[in-house]
């Protein structure tokens, strides 16, 4: 580590415990960050596109994971490196602001880094880079609007919606069946949508997995499911028109929050105090009762006898729902989560139409159905599959699809996929180009460059020539002047990326490019790293 | 050639050393330009280098290649030195051998269990680490599979799907393993053939959408046929037998397994039949009861045998019942007053009984402890009273005696009351049992099981456990299809037609599915000590004639008709085979990279 002395030749010691701390600066600080948030993107490259391969990952308890989604991969790779944890975050941040496309803001990130090395080689200052950079980044935001469409669905017509989930899907294990869960998850969308709000809560739609089966028997339910059965094996197990008393109390005896003492001195006391706890549970059934509910589900459990008296009253209950589960309960059957007994009133209970329990297999395993709910704005996605790694694949492969689903109800732009549009964004940065004076046109023509990155990520997984197939595609773009052109990476025969239905949505493809600019613009501004070193 | 590669330090003339040298790696420091020249000599010639500090060493031997301008380094060689991402103890396994890593994991799994399939395979002993070392036999696929410690992710999901068949259809657990390793090792074979795993997967997806057609198309459903279909039953459980251990007494206990589910009457509840196990005895010993036994005895001087009981089924406190209002305590100041609050406690209990005689019954059965004072109340009445008898019996007493589970006891007017002809102490072995016959809905059963020591019944269990399974799906989807490696040849015929048909890669992944289906009888054959070669040969030959029910039968050890010698499969079961045996295989083929990431550090507690 560099160290400056003063007049008598001793040392000034700037940083706490400085010799322990390792120091890297200027050009080999900003080509090691560099090196390292390429090693990130590289791990991701090869699973992009619908012929990407899947990673496996042993998390530090052994548990297995399988998956081809980027920000999963990245969040359960444990990184330790900075700079790749930077790279991680980006691929987070993509996947809470649009939810698709996690791996290839990654591809794009790591192609602007490597750009950017070669530039910096060539002895171009960083900050000009990354000004070069926004510049392209905001000719390339641009650009994508004006190739963009406009797509038109309507509650009756979603076909266009399904295509585009349907792209989404085709990555995944899942695109077995792409046809099929596009079309559940596009249903789960537009019933809970609020299309006059353009807003999608997807909150209201609860994604459940359950081993066994097959993929095909994946189910969208206009309900919730909840996990767990009637409290008293003798209970009615399909109630009709069910009127619900959704309860965050306990079937139990009051227990006063205030510290107090009740002594039992005499018999007489003993007596009354026994009677008043009869009372309790028959008043807590009764109240239940007259209000009308005809089923109750109760956060909490309830002791044997109040199960009783509640069975007996012909009144079954469901014990130990939680939380999140009750509140999605309440919305779907339009009733009020009650607190207290006191406060329960014929108007506060839900309805639904049917409430069935369902076994499934050779094991006890049971599910409780709520169907036809008042409010039919909470749907459950139930999945089936072979095994647990399946199912939780499956559910990340419907979460991006109800993501899209969600982004194009927004925002209803379409771009193109396999490629179409950052080819295209290319073509349009690269011209452009030529119109700033100065050392950022260097950058700008790098950031053209890595924009082929993904196309050409594409296309090497397809097993096709990368630099051949891009090149053909970029030509036949610029000649007929179309942005459809993409990477036929399913061997279809055609290039035409809107013969073959690939369409992504156009915040996304934004975000994309915009999130990967920034995040590299951060790493080409530093120049020091200073670590506590571990040796 | 493999060389361990030393620690290496070197000079800071290297171009860019991208970590400064750890304190260790400079403790053992070597002569750097003799190391860093046998290190030029190994790429040079080839020899592979494992063991190193990869981003200094190859960086420097990388920058002496470039400079000597002869010699471009070898593909495996890591062009640029990369910043470690990764925590310390994380490792990543990348394309081949991270492929290689997950063939290898998986097929070491389908070794394992192979030897057990069929009706001649043979059985595994397993000993638990913890205290005791206690000892399974079984020949179980998914019971192995459980109890092994696996670190390698691939055998994990062959594992995952093992238990997964065990909860869905009970049965197959190890044909499921066996089958996706078998996909696994005709896949290693096209990999390393050049064909991309991508291509192999669509082949296996269409093989196997395929061989379900075909499976579908040789189908016998005969649900509308009561006295065929029952027989049909009883194939499939002696199928399912006659690869466990009870394979000697199989058309005994297939008797009983299907006997068992018939009283089900549909229902896929498996609780409801009771499976007891008491050494002693012979396997052949092992009975049906028509009624209910529970594993209990009668409370002392109650009567011991009693004709057209009514029965209470209860869960409630039978002790001192408590005060649940919380905080209440008693508190007195004398000793009198203690005598008083007991006294007014007896009273309590003694009410509570009152309330229970009120129902008019003759016998109370509770889930929870009845002390000595109610125990003598209700002896004093005459009436039998049964204590402690676990969830599972007091459910199932419930649904055989159609009495409801009652808590409270304050309207006997509403409370349904079970029925039962005679209650009566039996005695199975040394032990004393209480027996419930003549009830009325004969839902749940109980499977009394004989054998001569603890090991082979819990194996027998096990064994009955997969047929009833089997069996209650079957009610269900009631589709058969015939046993002895038929349907794989089945679906191997159609696979291999299909592949005939299909241009392109992909006709040899089909192709290399309908080796994969033939394995299946091979392995079968094996295990028998049969010529496996000759005898699937034959089998397929025979299968070149339309609509031939030939299979393997192991016992003559020839190929023979299946339907003549009776042996089934549930379409279920193999369905499930076929479906989940493929997506695992397909998911692990789909692998790239292994990332395994450091195991959490546990923290020494002392």
């Amino acid at each position: 580590m560099a160290l400056a002395f003063d007049e008598y030749g001793r040392p000034f010691i700037i940083l706490k415990e400085q010799e322990q701390k390792t120091r890297l600066s200027g050009l080999e600080a900003q080509k090691a960050n560099i090196s390292a948030g390429r090693a990130v993107s590289r791990i991701l490259r090869t699973s992009l596109g619908p012929k990407g391969m899947d990673k496996m990952l042993q998390s530090p308890d052994g548990d297995v994971t399988i998956t081809n989604d980027g920000a999963t991969i990245l969040e359960q790779m444990d990184v330790d490196n900075q700079i790749a944890k930077l790279m991680v975050e980006l691929s987070r941040s993509q996947d809470y602001e649009i939810g698709d496309g996690t791996t290839g803001v990654v591809v794009m990130a790591g192609a602007l880094l490597e750009q950017a090395e070669r530039l910096l080689e060539r002895g171009i200052h960083p900050i000009r880079i990354a000004e070069g950079y926004e510049m392209a980044s905001r000719i390339a935001v641009e650009h994508l609007e004006c190739i963009a469409q406009k797509f038109d669905f309507g509650p009756t017509n979603i076909e266009p919606l399904v295509q585009t989930c349907m792209t989404t899907l085709s990555s995944k294990i899942v695109n077995r069946c792409k046809r099929a869960l596009a079309e559940i998850s596009v249903k789960a969308v537009l019933s809970v949508a609020d299309l006059e709000r353009k807003d999608v809560n997807l909150d209201l739609i609860k994604v459940e997995g359950k081993v066994g089966g097959k993929l095909e028997d994946t189910e969208l339910i206009y309900g919730i499911t909840v996990d767990k059965d009637m409290s008293h094996p003798q209970m009615p197990k399909q109630i009709e028109d069910a009127k619900i008393a959704i309860l965050t109390c306990p079937f139990e005896p009051p227990k006063p929050k205030t510290k107090h003492k009740v002594d039992i001195d005499t018999v007489e006391k003993f007596q009354t105090l026994r009677q008043q706890e009869q009372k309790y549970f028959d008043d807590m059934v009764q109240k239940c009762k007259e209000v009308g509910a005809t089923l109750v589900i109760c956060q909490w459990g309830f002791d044997d006898e109040a199960n009783h008296l509640l069975m007996h009253q012909n009144l079954p209950a469901v014990r130990w729902v939680g939380g999140v589960e009750l509140e999605l309960i309440a919305i779907a059957t339009g009733g009020r989560i009650v607190p207290r007994f006191q406060e329960l009133i014929p108007e506060k209970l839900g309805r639904a139409g049917l409430v069935r329990e369902r076994s499934f297999g050779t094991t006890k395993d049971k599910m409780l159905y709520i169907e036809h709910c008042a409010n039919s704005r909470a749907v459950t996605i139930f999945i089936r599959g072979g095994n647990k790694m399946m199912i939780e694949e499956t559910k990340r492969s419907i979460h991006d699809a109800l993501c899209v689903a969600r982004n194009l109800i927004r925002n209803n732009f379409i771009v193109y996929g396999g490629g179409a549009a950052e080819i295209s964004c290319s073509i349009a940065v690269e011209a452009a180009a030529d119109k700033y004076p100065g050392v950022e046109q260097y950058a700008i023509r790098a950031f053209a460059d890595s924009l082929d990155a993904v196309p050409m990520a594409l296309a090497e997984n397809s097993g096709l020539q990368p630099i051949e197939t891009l090149s053909a595609v970029k030509s036949q773009q610029i000649k007929e002047n179309n942005p459809h052109f993409g990477i036929d990476c399913n061997d279809v025969g055609t290039n035409d990326m809107c013969e073959q239905n690939v369409f992504e949505t156009l915040i996304g493809k934004q975000q994309q490019i915009l999130l990967a600019t920034q995040v590299v613009k951060m790493i080409l501004k530093i120049d020091d790293v200073i670590s506590p070193s571990d040796y | 050639m493999v060389i361990e590669g030393p620690i290496l330090e070197f000079h800071q003339k290297s171009p860019k050393p991208l970590r400064v040298y750890s304190a260790q790696q400079s403790k053992a420091k070597p002569q750097g330009q003799k190391t860093l020249a046998l290190l030029l000599f190994c790429v040079l010639s080839g020899i592979r280098i494992s063991n190193f500090p990869k981003h200094r060493a190859y960086d420097q031997v990388f920058f002496l290649c470039t400079k000597t301008q002869s010699y471009s380094p070898p593909s495996y060689f890591p062009w640029r030195c990369v910043e470690k991402i990764l925590k310390d103890d994380a490792s990543e396994e990348k394309g081949e051998r991270a492929r290689m890593a997950s063939f290898v994991g998986a097929i070491a799994i389908t070794d394992l269990v192979k030897t057990t399939l069929g009706p001649k395979g043979m059985d595994k002993i397993l000993q638990s680490t913890g205290r005791g070392h206690e000892v399974t036999v079984t020949n179980d696929g998914a019971t192995i599979l459980k109890s092994l410690h696996i670190d390698n992710p691939a055998a994990k999901v062959l594992i995952d799907i093992s238990k997964v068949q065990d909860d869905e259809v009970g049965d197959g657990t190890t044909s499921v393993v066996v089958l996706a390793g078998e996909l696994l090792r005709e896949a290693e074979k096209l990999v390393a053939a050049k064909i991309h795993p991508m291509t192999i997967i669509s082949g296996y997806r269409m093989a196997a959408e395929c061989a379900r057609n075909a499976l579908l198309q040789r189908v016998v459903d005969n649900k509308e046929n009561a006295e065929k279909f029952k027989s049909d039953l009883m194939k499939i459980a002696m199928t399912t037998l006659s690869s466990k251990i009870l394979s000697q007494d199989k058309e005994h206990f297939a008797q009983l397994a299907v006997d068992a589910v018939m009283r089900l009457k549909g229902s896929t509840n498996l609780e409801a039949i009771q499976i007891i196990k008491k050494p002693g005895g012979s396997l052949k010993d092992s009975f049906l009861d028509e009624g209910f036994i529970l594993d209990k005895k009668i409370g002392l001087g109650q009567p011991k045998r009693i004709e057209n009981a009514k029965i209470l089924v209860a869960n409630t406190a039978m002790d001192t019942d408590k005060v649940k209002i919380y905080g209440a305590r008693v508190r007195v100041d004398s000793m009198s007053k203690v005598a008083e609050i007991e006294g007014a406690e007896k009273e309590k209990m003694r009410e509570k009984v009152k309330k229970i005689l009120g129902h008019g019954i003759n016998c109370f059965v509770n889930r929870q402890l009845i002390y000595n004072f109610p125990e003598e109340l209700f002896a004093d009445a005459g009436i039998l009273a049964i204590e402690h008898a676990d969830f599972d019996g007091i459910e199932r007493l419930a649904l055989v005696t159609g009495g409801e589970i009652a808590s409270t006891f304050d309207n006997p007017e509403s409370v349904k009351l079970g029925h039962c002809k005679l209650i009566e102490e039996i005695m199975i072995g040394e032990d004393k049992l209480i027996h419930f016959s003549g009830v009325e809905m004969g839902q749940a059963c109980t499977i009394v099981l004989r054998g001569a020591s603890h090991h082979v019944l819990d194996e027998a269990e096990r064994s009955l456990h997969d047929a009833l399974c089997v069996l209650s799906q079957t009610v269900n989807d009631t589709r058969v299809l015939l046993g002895g490696g038929w349907p794989e040849m089945v679906m191997a015929k159609e696979v291999d037609k299909l592949a005939r048909k299909t241009p392109g890669k992909k006709s040899h992944a089909i192709e290399a599915f309908s080796r994969a289906l033939l394995a299946i009888p091979t392995i079968i054959a094996d295990n028998a000590g049969l010529d496996s070669a000759d005898l699937v040969a034959k089998l397929r030959a025979e299968h070149h004639k339309e609509g031939c029910n030939a299979g393997i039968d192991v016992i003559s050890g020839s190929v023979g008709d299946m339907a003549e010698l009776g042996i089934s499969e549930a379409f279920k079961v193999k369905q499930a085979v076929l479906l989940s045996a493929t997506e695992a295989a397909e998911m692990i083929l789909r692998v790239d990279e292994i990332i395994t990431c450091a195991p959490r550090k546990r923290e020494d507690r002392m």
